[in-house]
């Protein structure tokens, strides 16, 4: 009986172990390839460890594409994104859950709907929209149209209507208008939320791809990822530089995760099971 | 009062304003375009005001190659992902030991927060026919070197292992999640009637977290029939003679590339029309199926 228990939480261990490695793997062999020499990327055997360290390949990957403007774009781009979500988001939330006006449940069903709408579908008429307003190769094309999400806005708005009433209320006597309560009073509640909101922005934004591709052309407006799929056909076979350049995108991400993961972490739960 | 209520009246819209607006100008504006201008004559036909694109979409080998590719794809992935997902959480949520179960619970994530991108690039560099390490490894059990991203074939396979390896992330931590709420007195009492581990997984924990498996399966359909990126990262923009095209793909090609917007609108709809059926599939089953 003992015998069998231990083979059982050895095996549990094992099976664990290999998912982890399935799963770090990649990113180690970024790692990895990114210091090889061009030779030895290529080499048969492959080997574990590169032989000697090639740190020049991440001054060459930065020399043959500006990584560095594309890393400040992506940076811009995801701090405004998140600032104006989370403004939006506890504006439209703070009227759906305490201010009362004509149609709110409407507008507010209205919203819920939206959110089955796949944005795919979308990109048709805002790529034309963003051409018409003139916004190709702006920063607000890049932001504008997704300042406003419906699930952000659900989120808060049941935090919101957790508070009790009397406080509202009670301010109100108080002489706080509603402006007032809601910076000073509910958005400090609301801390938790907020910072959920922001994370989630924030690896969306971060690694958006499709949308940025179609608004920007010029180089100096690109983010990352396209930096980095347009590097790709440049690169050819130069697989020690490609690995470089992810290692650039990716590192940013992971070190805010070694530092973040349990709050990222539980967001994502609370946004997922709630969305 | 009246006075004080026609006040709060306007006030409300005020805070609204700003989600209104870009709501307005960018979901629902844009999706009354699609489905009207669907409609419109299309540069391929010349037909005239009507269904002209959307029969058009139905007699194009590509539409159609696009559609049957996506539809393989989101039979394939969400179901392995979602079942290799549940093995790992039910694993991972029966460990004793609290800082291991953490850590590997943070290394399992790792892949939903870094950039798809980048990772679909390193997939590209460990699937290269020549020097991929993939090969490499399947040399060892006598397999012969596999091309994987050139070969029609093998294009579709590598798409599928790398959707699932990064979608496994997202899936193993809400089911590890879900697994880890439910009450503990369920699991006493079996084990009290000496159940056995299997009995214990298909009884209790299969049903008690029935609905988040059922959320995170139609979460990665979903997605699954949007797929894009993944596909553009791991084949550098080549589609292979349309052999791992998909519905978004087309619907940027004819949009993007051939500037003919009503066919492309007529895309778009046919896969609006695809999700709203699974959400509204979705909704029928947990109100009615799954157990709570």
């Amino acid at each position: 009986m003992e015998k069998k228990m231990n083979i059982k939480v050895a095996l549990k261990y094992f099976l664990l172990t290999l998912f982890a490695i399935v799963t770090l793997f990649p990113f180690y062999w970024m790692m990895a390839s990114s210091l090889k020499t061009a030779f030895e990327v290529i080499q048969t055997p492959p080997t574990l460890v590169p032989n000697e360290f090639m740190w020049e390949n991440y001054g060459i990957a930065l020399t043959m594409a500006p990584f560095a403007r594309y890393f400040i774009n992506t940076v811009i781009v995801t701090a405004l994104s998140i600032v104006s979500s989370v403004i939006v988001a506890i504006l439209a939330a703070f009227a759906f859950s305490h201010l009362e006006f004509k149609g709110r449940d409407f507008i507010f069903s209205l919203f819920l709907a939206s959110m089955m709408i796949p944005g795919e579908v979308l990109i048709i008429t805002n790529f034309k929209t963003i051409s018409a307003l003139r916004w190709m190769d702006t920063y607000q094309a890049l932001v504008v149209p997704y300042m406003a999400n419906v699930l952000y806005i659900y989120m808060l708005r049941e935090f919101f209507l957790k508070i009790p009433k009397q406080l509202y209320f009670a301010a109100k006597v108080d002489g706080a208008n509603d402006w007032k309560f809601l910076w000073k009073i509910m958005v400090p509640m609301a801390k938790g939320s907020i910072i959920t909101i922001c994370i989630l922005v924030g690896i969306n934004s971060w690694n958006s791809f499709l949308w940025p591709l179609l608004v920007t052309n010029k180089e100096e407006m690109r983010l990352l990822s396209n930096g980095l799929t347009a590097f790709q056909s440049d690169a050819g076979n130069r697989y020690e530089l490609l690995m470089a350049a992810s290692t650039i995108i990716t590192i940013p991400v992971m070190v805010a995760y070694i530092f973040l993961h349990k709050k990222i972490m539980n967001g994502i739960t609370v946004g997922g099971v709630k969305g | 009062m009246l006075n004080n209520k026609g006040k709060k009246s306007y006030k409300g819209y005020l805070y609204l304003l700003p989600a209104l607006l870009v709501l307005s100008v960018f979901v629902f504006y844009p999706i009354i375009n699609a489905i009207v201008f669907s409609f419109d004559e299309t540069k391929a036909v010349g037909y005239v005001f009507g269904f002209g694109s959307y029969k058009y979409l139905f007699e194009d080998k590509r539409f159609l190659q696009s559609l049957v590719n996506t539809v393989i794809y989101a039979a394939v992935v969400p179901a392995l992902s979602v079942g290799l997902s549940l093995m790992i959480a039910n694993t991972l949520a029966n460990l004793k030991n609290e800082k291991l179960k953490g850590v590997f619970q943070s290394i399992y994530f790792l892949p939903y927060v870094t950039s798809l991108v980048a990772i679909g690039v390193v997939w590209s560099w460990l699937f290269n026919g020549q020097y991929g390490i993939i090969n490499y490894l399947l040399g060892f059990i006598g397999i012969d070197p596999i091309n994987w991203l050139s070969d029609p074939n093998w294009a579709m396979p590598a798409l599928i292992i790398f959707s699932v390896w990064k979608s496994l992330a997202f899936n193993t931590l809400i089911l590890t999640t879900g697994i880890a709420s439910i009450n503990p007195q369920y699991y006493q009492a079996a084990k009290i009637d000496q159940a056995t581990n299997s009995t214990i997984f298909r009884k209790i924990t299969i049903p008690l977290v029935s609905p988040i498996i059922l959320y995170t399966y139609i979460i990665s359909l979903i997605a699954g029939f949007k797929v894009y990126t993944e596909v553009f990262v791991l084949f550098n923009g080549r589609t292979l003679d349309g052999r791992v095209s998909t519905v978004v793909m087309y619907i940027i090609d004819r949009f993007y590339g051939d500037q003919d917007f009503p066919l492309a609108f007529a895309a778009a709809v046919v896969l609006l029309l695809i999700i709203l059926t699974v959400t509204f599939v979705q909704r029928t089953i947990a109100r009615n199926k799954v157990h709570y």
